[in-house]
């Protein structure tokens, strides 16, 4: 196994780079928003346990509580109603050989920054496929937009009219997985779908395909810019949470510099 | 004439603040019924149901005919000045801080006895005088007697603000002011004089109605309080918290259920965090310093306030987790109130009937206008009250509470029947 020895020694050695692909956990990050009526995704919450002091002379320790959807993190199958019925489908029981996989990353900041709504279709991902080569089977799919650079209401960006995010249609999530075969797909958005997806055919295209095929998600993912078009290797590992739809997680990414 | 208060000076650089000297605070049990109804505004003494006396001070029995048999009644507010003093000098601490002091003895309309009262300085020797009870800076029941009719700037005898907790040249924390109730109370303290309005706003990446609004009205300032997160409150009690003078807690979590009818704990723990762990984390971050600045002059710390549903008192089962959740909050403001006792700090609680806002929609009226709670609030703080019911509902419900709780836990059982 010199390869495994040769990477340990690259990472050590700082010729093959970690860039952290999380975002803090911060109470005030942003979480979706739903009419009030539904049930909603709690925000990042800690209470102190004890800071070296009268409650624990020694030690610094704090309770936190969150949803599974809430920061940086992973969407399982069987988060969408679409998904429920399959196997293996939630964070503790889906095959962990997903959680390391290559990813190629998609540049389309430039047209997301003209238009907040922009929507990636199959064409594009062809388009990009021209320069890039074809997308391996069973890697990752990673949207680059940019908005992680986006803080506060720009980030959710909710107008009277719901929010206002790029995303894929059906078609660009039907052909990542029918023809690429892809183990997810990866956004800098708040969700996987645009921030009008629930008005696309069908609705949340990205949610509903991509987790009735399977396929996984990763969301609020930060420094995809620091990423190459092809040739880095995720590593999202979500917490074993017993059934769980999803998780916080650190994403990293390894690329070779 | 009182002279119009001036907004006070910036804080000496040298010198130490005042610490709060409470008046004289021992009362016999018989004196705390009279606390009680003074501080939600009542001016009660007890009357002898075998002769008719009026006995005063309070009494375990009647001076006249030794019965023991009194019951605290309504007392006419009216009565003339019949002798008064002004003292110049005091062993008791808080007096001596605040010499000269007018004091005098009001001899009541009709068969009423003569009582003692402080006196504003308008009140003219011998004349007519209007003689209400408050709690004083050591949270007990004291009588006032202001001038027979207003006159100008009487509000800011300095005698009188020590009972009230009048907004005018204090700053005032709303702590949510993204609701319409938070709006509503933002512009009542403003319109009452206060010097800033600090509007308390959680998650600003999540635009709220009325925003713009909102942030074009003068003296006011956006205060990030994210009630939920510790973290977001210590930053605000670091950055504004020796300046908050009056708190008045906005933030309200409503929804419709009960136990049965609801699947998981989400929503009671949201309204759990909101309507109580929200309130506990201000006072254990603001409370200290507030409790601390309960007699910092013209502009000390006054009153920390709760806006809660009246169904705190006994549940209303078509809102029976909200109701659960106002209950613990209202704990909450009994061990607040006894925390702050002898700061010159008032809890005030204002209840109040559904509000007419989103979660009330399905209700038939009446239901309480944001604006209208406000305004009892801002009325409240001006009159130094401890208590306070915004609209009918409210005013209702806590009268058949002081009746007989137990006959209104089963009415609002069968409304439930009824909805």
């Amino acid at each position: 196994m010199s390869l495994l020895k040769d990477l340990g020694e690259a990472v050590t050695s700082g010729s093959v780079k970690i860039v952290d692909l999380s975002h803090t956990l911060d109470p005030d990050f942003p979480v979706l928003v739903l009419p009030p009526e539904f049930g909603q995704c709690q925000p990042f919450r800690i209470e102190e346990v004890s800071r070296y002091d009268e409650r624990g002379p020694a030690w610094y320790w704090r309770n936190f509580s969150c949803n599974e959807h809430t920061g940086t993190h992973f969407d399982a199958p069987v988060h969408w109603v679409t998904g429920k019925d399959l196997p293996n489908s939630s964070v503790d029981t889906i095959d962990p050989s997903g959680f390391v996989r290559s990813a190629c990353v998609m540049d389309f900041s430039k047209e997301a920054a003209g238009d907040a709504d922009f929507v990636l279709t199959a064409e594009h991902i062809k388009s990009w496929e021209t320069q890039h080569g074809e997308i391996a089977a069973g890697s990752w799919a990673l949207f680059r937009t940019d908005w992680s650079k986006r803080t506060h209401a720009e980030y959710l960006n909710l107008k009277e009219d719901g929010a206002h995010s790029p995303g894929p249609d059906a078609g660009a999530i039907r052909y990542l997985i029918e023809t690429r075969n892809v183990v997810g797909f990866g956004v800098e958005t708040i969700g996987t779908d645009a921030g009008q997806g629930g008005h696309f055919d069908p609705p949340y295209p990205a949610h509903t395909l991509l987790h009735g095929a399977g396929r996984y998600g990763l969301q609020c993912l930060r420094n995809l810019d620091q990423l190459p078009p092809v040739g880095a290797v995720v590593i999202a590992t979500p917490l074993k949470i017993k059934a769980g739809s999803g998780s916080p997680l650190r994403v990293v990414a390894m690329v070779e510099e | 004439m009182v002279d119009a208060l001036r907004p006070p000076p910036k804080k000496h650089p040298t010198r130490r603040s005042p610490v709060a000297t409470p008046p004289p605070a021992p009362r016999s049990r018989t004196g705390i019924f009279f606390t009680a109804y003074a501080a939600r505004g009542e001016f009660r003494l007890q009357k002898c149901e075998a002769c008719g006396a009026v006995a005063y001070p309070p009494r375990d029995i009647c001076a006249k005919c030794w019965s023991s048999d009194l019951v605290w009644t309504p007392i006419a507010p009216e009565g003339a000045l019949v002798a008064e003093t002004m003292l110049h000098t005091s062993t008791t601490p808080y007096f001596r801080d605040r010499l000269p002091w007018r004091i005098g003895a009001i001899k009541l309309a009709g068969d009423g006895p003569v009582v003692v009262a402080h006196v504003h300085a308008d009140a003219s020797d011998g004349g007519d005088v209007r003689v209400f009870a408050r709690t004083d800076k050591s949270g007990q029941g004291v009588l006032y007697a202001l001038p027979e009719k207003d006159t100008e700037n009487m509000a800011d005898d300095h005698a009188l603000r020590e009972i009230t907790c009048d907004p005018k040249h204090r700053r005032i924390l709303v702590t949510d002011a993204r609701t319409p109730l938070g709006a509503a109370m933002a512009k009542a303290a403003l319109e009452a004089g206060a010097a800033k309005v600090f509007l308390g706003v959680a998650q600003k990446w999540k635009p709220f109605d009325g925003q713009e609004a909102l942030l074009s009205l003068p003296n006011t300032e956006i205060a990030p309080l994210d009630m939920a997160d510790a973290d977001s409150v210590t930053e605000l009690a670091a950055s504004i918290g020796s300046k908050v003078d009056i708190l008045i807690n906005t933030a309200q979590f409503v929804r419709p259920g009960s136990a049965m009818n609801r699947r998981d704990l989400v929503t009671a723990r949201d309204e759990m965090e909101v309507n109580y762990f929200g309130p506990l984390r201000l006072l254990q971050a603001l409370g200290p310093i507030m409790r601390a600045r309960g007699a910092d002059g013209a502009n000390s710390a006054a009153a920390w306030v709760n806006c809660l549903s009246v169904f705190a008192l006994s549940n209303r089962p078509a809102f029976g987790l909200t109701s659960a959740s106002q209950a613990a909050a209202l704990s909450l403001s009994q061990s607040a109130r006894a925390e702050f006792a002898g700061s010159g700090v008032k809890v005030v609680n204002a209840f109040h009937g559904p509000l007419d806002d989103e979660w009330a929609q399905p209700l038939p009226p009446p239901k309480v206008a944001p604006e209208k709670l406000a305004s009892d609030v801002v009325g409240a703080l001006r009159k130094g009250l401890e208590d306070v019911c915004s609209g009918d509902i409210a005013k209702d419900i806590y009268e058949r509470w002081r009746e007989n709780p137990a006959v209104l836990e089963r009415e609002l059982a069968l409304t439930n029947l009824a909805d």
